[in-house]
């Protein structure tokens, strides 16, 4: 790339860790700020419209809410925490889900394209402050605490010479890791995601307008930014189901008698 | 050489350590949308689902019912068509029963009627026999005599004799007689 850049002349500044922290918009309000406003509102005003006057056969909008709903409901919560207590956590793993997908899909939508998820203290908010209390705490009250150690530190059916070394590691994913990854994990994907369509569309911009042969070979790099787009798009769907799963997986484990 | 210019660039912007500002933020935000889907969305859902539950298994309860009350009403028809059926045929038996006792009482009484009108029969013929008898008794008598006393051409003016050979004539006459009658 360093060639094609001198061969041009003008040289080339590839997109990096500075295209994520743009200049605020005003004050200390900075792009992402707003967008994460913005998604509550946009989630929030979504769910109460489609709520507000709900009949037992669903109109289409209905029938739309209800599906997202039930993916929250039925396909993350009930099957990770279990038909008996999944009950009380369905509000969270919907908030999660659909707080994280929101403001992932921004990345793709014209004008906005910005993923907030890729600003890591966004995730993190909800993986350290949210999900990590309430599972910890969900074990607790159901177990005691040392109950609830126990239970989360010592597999059953593990021989006993080897809990000296899994008590350790045990503790150290339960109440150190599992936060952090969940917050690393969509933080990563969505951060290396905006930068892997940045790189192709600005460096298709710049093969564009730069003169000389390069420009045949600014297509290709427009198609692959388009095929990365669509690639984008699934994970961005994925990185907020995976967050939902693994929050309501935290807290049936910490619920489970034997985990 | 890249890296190294982008390392320069950075300075102190490093993506991976969070900024308080956007931890609150999201803290922040996230509860408020927690709280609305908490408080309005998902009981307003909930009992939707509760309500098409309850449909769908009032429905299916109510089906439940209708069935057991058609076996019900079908057992109870089986059970009636079975007693209807005991009770014909204790009919017929009892019909059969009656009328075997109304032949023979009928026989029996027949049977008595017969003896009876047999019985009187006999005694009616015995009483007329011993009617003939006396009056043939009295008749031959006096033929006898009539007989004799043209015969003898006298009359027989003693009572005492002309009884006395009558009689011993007729019970002679009884003596050989009787046997044979009996």
């Amino acid at each position: 790339m360093t060639t094609m850049v001198l061969a041009a002349g003008d040289e080339f500044v590839a997109p990096g860790v500075k295209d994520f922290f743009l200049p605020p918009i005003f004050g200390e309000v900075t792009k992402p700020m707003v967008l994460l406003v913005l998604s509550i509102l946009i989630i929030g005003v979504f769910f109460i419209a489609a709520t507000r006057n709900l009949k037992l056969v669903p109109s289409k909008f209905q029938f739309a809410a209800e599906s997202l709903y039930d993916v929250g409901r039925n396909s993350i919560a009930r099957e990770q925490i279990g038909a008996k207590d999944f009950r009380p956590y369905v509000p969270l793993v919907l908030t999660i889900f659909t707080f994280i997908l929101v403001n992932n899909l921004f990345g793709l939508i014209p004008f906005v394209q910005f993923p907030t998820m890729s600003h890591i203290g966004f995730p993190l908010a909800v993986s350290l402050l949210v999900v990590y209390p309430v599972y910890h705490f969900a074990g607790i009250r159901r177990h005691g605490l040392v109950g609830y150690l126990k239970n989360q530190t010592m597999p059953p059916g593990a021989p006993w010479f080897v809990l000296p070394l899994l008590i350790p590691i045990e503790f150290f994913q339960k109440f150190v890791l599992n936060p952090l990854t969940l917050a690393i994990r969509v933080f990563a994907a969505m951060f290396a995601g905006h930068l892997l369509l940045l790189v192709f569309t600005l460096s298709g911009e710049y093969l564009l307008f730069a003169g000389g042969v390069t420009v045949v070979v600014a297509p290709v790099a427009f198609f692959f930014a388009i095929a990365l787009t669509f690639l984008e798009a699934l994970i961005m769907v994925l990185q907020a189901y995976i967050f939902a799963l693994l929050s309501a997986s935290y807290i049936g484990a910490a619920l489970a008698e034997e985990h | 050489m890249n890296t190294l210019v982008l390392a320069a660039e950075e300075g102190a912007i490093n993506p991976v350590l969070p900024h308080t500002s956007e931890i609150i933020l999201g803290l922040i935000a996230f509860l408020l949308l927690f709280f609305v889907i908490k408080k309005f969305v998902s009981p307003r859902f909930e009992t939707l689902y509760a309500e098409r539950a309850a449909k769908i298994e009032g429905g299916i309860e109510k089906a439940e019912q209708a069935q057991a009350q058609a076996q019900q009403a079908l057992e109870q028809y089986k059970a009636q068509l079975a007693e209807a059926r005991a009770e014909a045929a204790r009919i017929r038996d009892d019909a059969r029963i009656e009328g075997e006792q109304i032949i023979s009482e009928l026989r029996a009484k027949a049977q008595e009627e017969s003896a009876r009108i047999v019985a009187q029969g006999q005694t009616q013929l015995e009483t007329q026999r011993a009617q003939i008898v006396a009056e043939l008794r009295g008749e031959l008598g006096r033929l006898a005599i009539d007989l004799a006393d043209r015969v003898v051409g006298e009359s027989l003016e003693d009572e005492v004799r002309r009884r006395g050979t009558v009689d011993r004539f007729l019970s002679e006459l009884d003596g050989t007689s009787a046997p044979a009658v009996k």
